[in-house]
């Protein structure tokens, strides 16, 4: 049985990630979940300098799902590079450092100090609903993606995911844009823009107002996306959004996507991502699945 | 690195003890052998469209029976699934988390704040020479336990027990002298602990509250400012569920 996936020439033994923003570096989870398991790291993502990141609360629980602002804070690429890189080097898993900016140079920036580093790939979020400047404003318009995916591309010596917005009109242009401005993977759905209002005190719940929503209430709407998105491109996807289960996950695959993100579910589960790779794996065997790779937008009509 | 345990904990018992304040005691198999003052632990519901766990700080810890106690407020819909928690039910557990209370030398003052009250019981348990200062809305709860374990004050916002207005104005009212303050309780409390210990030269540990999502350091929704730039995220805030819940109140801004 294989469960191994290849994303743009770099294998991965399963089809499983993280998702940038719920698992750090792996440190605080790496006592709970044997990293080795896991077919990537994605970490959180990571600027030129260090951001200080919004206000508190930063998040809200909404029903079957969660909202984050949290606003990429980060201790700056420098302090990552001596820090977490060296603790993921450790593991047998593929490291995919997640990219953010303020503007293109912010982003080019990190990718050419990324460049001489033992990561496997990029993961450029052009798609965080939480900050004012930067952020989702290169991923919701098709140009926009398309000059920054050029820009990063130009100085990036490992293939370069773009992390997609689900909020826009129509994804799939956003996506095309990408992958003509060289993208060699995308990742999609970031989280949706969403609010929470406390009618006690008549406030909002968070402090920036708006929250990223996550969790497996968006789950449908990340698999109609990476379903739509797949039809669209040939660049392999990574699928996330509420994947909290196995079966989420195969959903995922069979709507097109090569590997999947697992994120929210590693707060109601610390565990959620080594039972996700279980179950598939069970999966597998009892629907006598060979290759992984088979279920790749396998869904029938 | 102090371990962490994810449990299924056994329900031995749950009673109401006052408006909305429910008395949960669990039994374990780590996390009270591992358990200290000020720590606490992440409940999960079984309900899967509530997703975050709520952390819930620690009342009591009984290494020889193996049990913690929670006492805590229904805030919402999920510890309003706990409250309904029967005696032999499970409930997932992580803990104990964050890193509790340090007893230093001196006389201290052990002082709580409406739901910030509980976790002072277990270091009360721990603290020798103390004075407990107890702020209530209105009805105290825990009240008799504390007198248990010392001399206590009160100070309630409606005036109906002990010193009408704040655990200060109770402080003040009744003369209190100490060289260290441990609290725990609403944030304006706090920051008034904090300019009131400035003010006298007094040490002081604040146990501080917010709003988590992952509870063991992972995702940075619970920070607080702090003075310095922080060692772990080279910028001005420190995770409260890793390196707190306590902090030195020079360190943190409020």
């Amino acid at each position: 049985m294989n469960t191994s996936v290849n994303l743009c020439g770099v294998t991965l033994k399963n089809p499983v990630m993280t998702a940038s923003g719920t698992f750090g570096s792996g440190e605080e989870y790496s006592e709970f979940v044997d990293l080795n398991r896991l077919g990537a790291v994605v970490t959180k993502g990571v600027a030129n300098v260090p951001w200080q990141g919004n206000p508190t609360p930063r998040v809200a629980e909404v029903y079957g799902g969660m909202l984050n602002a949290v606003g990429l804070q980060n201790p700056g690429i420098e302090r990552f590079c001596q820090r977490d890189i060296p603790f993921l080097r450790q593991f047998d898993t593929r490291i995919i450092v997640n990219v953010c900016g303020k503007s293109e140079s912010d982003y080019c920036e990190v990718v050419q100090r990324l460049a001489e580093e033992p990561v496997d790939m990029l993961e450029i979020n052009i798609s965080c609903p939480n900050v004012k400047e930067g952020g989702i404003a290169f991923g919701q318009d098709p140009k926009a993606a398309e000059r920054i995916t050029k820009a990063v591309k130009r100085v990036a010596r490992q293939p370069v995911i773009m992390k997609l917005s689900p909020n826009v009109t129509d994804i799939t242009e956003i996506a095309k844009a990408a992958e003509a401005g060289g993208a060699d993977a995308l990742s999609l759905i970031n989280t949706l823009t969403g609010m929470k209002i406390d009618i006690e005190r008549r406030s909002f719940v968070l402090a920036n107002k708006t929250g990223g929503m996550s969790g497996p209430a968006i789950h449908p709407i990340a698999v109609r996306m990476v379903y739509q998105t797949a039809k669209a491109v040939s660049v392999p996807i990574i699928g996330m959004g509420g994947i909290m289960t196995a079966e989420d996950a195969i959903e995922m695959i069979l709507a097109g996507a090569s590997a999947v993100s697992v994120g929210t579910a590693n707060f109601t589960d610390p565990r959620a991502t080594e039972k996700i790779i279980a179950g598939i794996e069970a999966y597998m065997q009892t629907h006598q699945v060979e290759d992984i790779r088979e279920l790749v937008g396998a869904v029938n009509g | 690195m102090a371990q962490k345990f994810e449990e299924q904990a056994q329900v031995r018992k749950q009673m109401q003890i006052a408006d909305n304040i429910f008395d949960l005691t669990l039994q374990t198999q780590e996390i009270a052998k591992h358990a200290k003052a000020g720590q606490f632990v992440s409940l999960y519901c079984k309900d899967g469209a509530r997703l975050l766990p709520r952390p819930i700080s620690l009342c009591g810890i009984d290494q020889k029976e193996g049990t913690i106690r929670l006492v805590y407020r229904v805030a919402g819909k999920g510890t309003k699934e706990f409250s309904g928690l029967k005696e032999g039910d499970t409930v997932s557990v992580l803990g104990p988390l964050g890193n509790g209370f340090s007893l230093r030398n001196g006389r201290a003052f052990l002082i709580g704040g409406g739901i910030g009250i509980p976790p002072m019981l277990q270091l009360a348990k721990e603290c020798s020479e103390k004075q407990i200062i107890l702020g209530y809305r209105s009805e105290p709860f825990l009240l008799e336990e504390f007198q248990e374990q010392g001399e206590v004050f009160v100070a309630t916002e409606d005036g109906s027990a002990g010193t009408k207005g704040t655990v200060l104005d109770a402080i003040r009212e009744n003369g209190l002298t100490a060289d260290v303050i441990y609290a725990c309780g609403p944030t304006p409390m706090l920051r008034a602990l904090k300019a009131f210990a400035a003010e006298r030269g007094m040490e002081c540990y604040l146990s501080l509250e917010e709003r988590m999502a992952c509870g063991i350091g992972a995702c940075l929704a619970c920070v607080c400012q702090t003075k310095e730039k922080d060692a772990h995220t080279n910028v001005n805030n420190r995770r409260i569920c890793k390196e707190g819940p306590v902090f030195d109140a020079r360190e943190v801004e409020l």
